[in-house]
C-alpha cells in the first residue's frame, strides 16, 4: 500500500508538470548564469489524498519560483532519496547525505466542493539529523518531530483556482523563512509586445501576466505603439502611453474593470508616466513648453506642478521611495546623467559620472541603491549605484539592454534586452550573478514594469 | 429749304414703291424680317462664338488649373518621394545633404498654404525609450526650425514624435540603425 502511494504521487506528480510545462507557452525561462551558486533546497512532490488527478501543481510552481529566485536550486526529482509527505517520515540523513538542507514536503486532501486542504512543512534536514533522537512533542493532536527542525508549516483550505496563487505563498514564506527577505512570488509584470507591424492589424499590445509568465492578458491591442507601462502603488492600475490617436497621450487603466480615463493630452511628448508611492500624483515628461521638462499632475485635480525648467532633455522621472525625491535623466551636463530634484527644495543634486551616460534611472525599494542604464564604449548594460559612497558596477553583459524595473522586494530586476535579434525579456539578481532570459513566443516584447507587492 | 423737298419727294416715293412691291419684289415687312432674322442670326452666331470662346476660356482655365494640380500633385508625389531626412548617431542637426530637399518642400509648403504636413521624429533603438522620444523630437524640430525659417507658416506644421518604437528597418545592423534614425514629412 505504501509503495502504491508513492508510485501514485510520483505519476499524478509527473503528470502534472508536463501539464505545468506545456502552459509556460508564453514567457520561458532560460536560466543563463547562477545555478552554481544557489543554494541546494528540495520541494517533494505534494501527496495527494482525492479522487483523480492532483488538481494543481503546487510543488511545481514552489521550485519553479525558488529557481526563479536566483537564490535556491531545487533538486531534480528523480534524485531525491524518498517522498515524504510530512515530517514524521522525514530520513533526514537521506537528505544530509544528498547534500540537501532544506526540504519542503505537503500534502492536498479533498474536501469535496472543489475545496481542499493543503499542509505544507518547511523542514531543517540538517537540524533534523543532528537532532535524530529528539523527543516527538504533540501538536494540535498530532505527534509530530521537535520544533528545532520545522522551520515553517502552515495548513490552508483553498478552492481549485487558488492553487496557483498558494503555491506562490508558500514559496513566498519559505523565501522570506531562508533569505530573510520578502518574497516577491505573488506579483504580476505589465510589458508591451509588438508583433509584425506589416501582417498584423493591431501589432502593439500591452500585457500583463504573473511574474512567472501564467495568466497572460492583453489590456489593450493597438496598431499605433504602446509604451511606458507604470503599476500604481495598489496594484490595480496601469498608467501608459498610447498613441492610438496619431500622437502620445497618458492614459490610466483599471486592470479588474478594465475601464480607462486619458490623463494628459499636451501637445508634444506626453511620457514616461510613473505613480507616486502615494498613488495620488503621477510624475511625467511633457513638452508642451518647448522641449521635454519634467511635471508631477494631481490625479484627482489634474493639477499639474512643473518641476524642471531646462532647455536640455529631462526625462525619465522616477520617484524615491520616500516620496519626497524624483530622480530623472538630463542632458544638462551634455551627456545624459541621472540627477535627483528635491521636490520640497527643487534643489538638483547630479548622482552619476561613470561612463559614457546614465539612463533610465531607480531607486531600490530599500533607497539604497540605484538601478541605472549604463553606456560605457558605446555598450548598454544595465548596473547598479550605490547611493552612500556611489560605486557603480556593472550587471549585465547582454546587448542594448533598457527599461529595467526592479522586484517589489528589491531581489531581481526584469529589462528588455535584444538576443538574436529580438527584443526580449531578461532577468539579472541585484548582485549580479544570476541571471535569466525570458523568451516569448510571438514578436518583440518590451518595456517591462514589475507590480508592487500583491494581496 | 432743299432738304425739306427732297424730303417731300421721298415721301411721295415710298408709298410708290410699296404699291410697286406688291407685285416685283420682296416687301418692306418681308425686307425688314429678313433684315431682323440675319441679325439674329448674326448674333446668335456672335453669341455662340462668344459663348465657345467663353468656354475655350474656361476649358482652357480649367485646364489650366488641373494642369497646376496636377503638377502640384506630382510636385507632392515627388516630394513625398523624398520625404525622409537621415541624422547621424545620437544627432539632430540637419546634414547639409538634406538642404536641397528640405528647400523643396518649403517651396511647395509656401506657394500651396492650405497644405498641412507632420513630421515624425524617429531614432535607431540604442538608448532608453523614454530618452529617444526625447531624441526624435529634437529632430523633427530641426525639421520643423528649417521649414520656418524658409518661410513656411507654423499654422501647416506639427511634429510627433515616436523615438525607437517604428524603427524603418528592423534589426541591428548598423544600415538598420542608419536606416531608422530620421525625421519624415508626412503630407496630410
Amino acid at each position: 500500500m505504501k509503495k502504491f502511494l508513492a508510485s501514485s504521487i510520483f505519476f499524478f506528480a509527473y503528470l502534472a508538470m508536463s501539464v505545468s510545462s506545456s502552459a509556460y507557452a508564453q514567457l520561458n525561462i532560460v536560466i543563463t548564469e547562477g545555478v552554481d551558486n544557489a543554494t541546494p533546497i528540495a520541494v517533494v512532490p505534494f501527496g495527494w489524498e482525492g479522487e483523480g488527478m492532483l488538481p494543481g501543481a503546487i510543488s511545481d510552481v514552489i521550485n519553479h519560483d525558488l529557481r526563479r529566485s536566483g537564490r535556491f536550486n531545487p533538486m531534480t526529482m528523480s534524485k531525491m532519496p524518498q517522498f515524504p509527505r510530512d515530517i514524521s517520515a522525514v530520513n533526514y540523513q537521506q537528505w544530509v547525505d544528498k547534500g540537501i538542507n532544506t526540504i519542503v514536503v505537503g500534502k492536498v486532501k479533498e474536501l469535496g466542493n472543489d475545496r481542499y486542504q493543503i499542509d505544507f512543512q518547511l523542514i531543517d534536514t540538517l537540524a533534523g539529523s543532528q537532532l535524530a533522537d529528539a523527543p516527538q512533542v504533540l501538536q494540535n493532536g498530532q505527534l509530530v518531530a521537535g520544533q528545532s527542525q520545522l522551520i515553517a508549516g502552515r495548513t490552508l483550505t483553498v478552492t481549485g483556482q487558488d492553487f496557483r496563487q498558494f503555491a506562490h505563498r508558500i514559496s513566498d514564506i519559505v523565501y522570506e523563512k531562508l533569505t530573510g527577505q520578502k518574497g516577491a512570488f505573488l506579483t504580476r509584470i505589465a510589458y508591451v509586445v509588438v508583433r509584425d507591424t506589416k501582417t498584423v492589424a493591431r501589432p502593439y499590445q500591452l500585457v500583463i501576466a504573473d511574474y512567472d509568465g501564467e495568466n497572460e492578458l492583453a489590456l489593450l491591442s493597438s496598431k499605433e505603439p504602446l509604451m511606458s507601462p507604470s503599476w500604481s502603488p495598489d496594484g490595480n492600475k496601469l498608467a501608459y502611453v498610447s498613441f492610438e490617436s496619431g500622437k502620445p497621450q497618458i492614459f490610466i487603466q483599471d486592470i479588474y474593470t478594465m475601464s480607462r480615463i486619458k490623463l494628459t493630452d499636451f501637445p508634444g511628448i506626453n511620457g514616461a508616466p510613473n505613480f507616486s508611492p502615494d498613488g495620488k500624483q503621477i510624475a511625467m515628461v511633457l513638452s508642451k513648453d518647448g522641449n521635454p521638462d519634467i511635471y508631477i499632475m494631481e490625479i484627482a485635480t489634474r493639477k499639474l506642478t512643473r518641476i524642471t525648467r531646462h532647455r536640455a532633455i529631462d526625462t525619465e522621472p522616477s520617484w524615491a521611495p520616500n516620496g519626497k525625491e524624483l530622480i530623472f535623466s538630463s542632458e544638462r551636463g551634455g551627456k545624459p546623467q541621472i540627477y535627483r530634484v528635491n521636490l520640497s527644495n527643487k534643489r538638483i543634486k547630479r548622482l552619476t559620472f561613470e561612463g559614457d551616460m546614465n539612463l533610465g534611472g531607480t531607486i531600490t525599494p530599500d533607497g539604497s541603491e540605484l538601478v541605472i542604464v549604463n553606456r560605457t564604449n558605446g555598450n548598454y548594460h544595465i548596473a547598479r549605484q550605490n547611493l552612500a559612497d556611489g560605486a557603480m558596477q556593472v550587471l549585465t553583459t547582454t546587448f542594448l539592454d533598457e527599461s529595467p524595473s526592479i522586484a517589489p522586494n528589491g531581489s531581481m530586476i526584469i529589462y528588455s534586452t535584444l538576443h538574436e535579434g529580438t527584443q526580449v525579456l531578461s532577468l539579472v539578481s541585484l548582485d549580479g550573478r544570476f541571471k535569466a532570459r525570458l523568451p516569448g513566443v510571438a514578436g518583440q516584447i518590451k518595456a517591462p514594469s514589475w507590480s508592487p507587492f500583491l494581496r | 429749304m432743299k432738304t425739306s423737298t427732297s424730303l417731300r419727294s421721298l415721301l411721295i416715293a415710298v408709298p410708290v414703291m410699296t404699291l410697286m412691291a406688291c407685285s416685283s419684289g420682296p416687301s418692306e415687312t418681308e425686307l425688314a424680317a429678313e433684315r431682323n432674322r440675319v441679325a439674329a442670326e448674326q448674333a446668335a452666331a456672335q453669341q455662340a462664338a462668344q459663348q465657345a470662346n467663353q468656354e475655350q476660356v474656361r476649358m482652357e482655365a480649367a485646364q489650366r488649373l488641373q494642369q497646376a494640380q496636377e503638377m502640384a500633385q506630382q510636385e507632392r508625389d515627388s516630394l513625398v518621394s523624398m520625404q525622409t531626412i537621415y541624422f547621424d548617431f545620437d544627432r539632430s542637426t540637419i546634414k547639409s545633404d538634406f538642404y536641397s530637399v528640405l528647400d523643396q518642400h518649403a517651396t511647395f509648403l509656401v506657394k500651396n498654404s492650405a497644405q498641412t504636413v507632420v513630421i515624425e521624429g524617429h531614432t535607431d533603438s540604442r538608448g532608453t525609450p523614454e530618452y529617444n522620444i526625447a531624441l526624435g523630437e529634437r529632430r523633427a524640430q530641426a525639421v520643423e526650425t528649417y521649414l520656418l525659417n524658409a518661410g513656411v507658416s507654423a499654422a501647416q506644421i506639427s511634429v510627433v514624435s515616436f523615438g525607437e518604437e517604428k524603427p524603418a528597418v528592423a534589426g541591428t545592423s548598423e544600415y538598420a540603425f542608419a536606416q531608422s534614425r530620421r525625421a519624415v514629412v508626412v503630407y496630410k
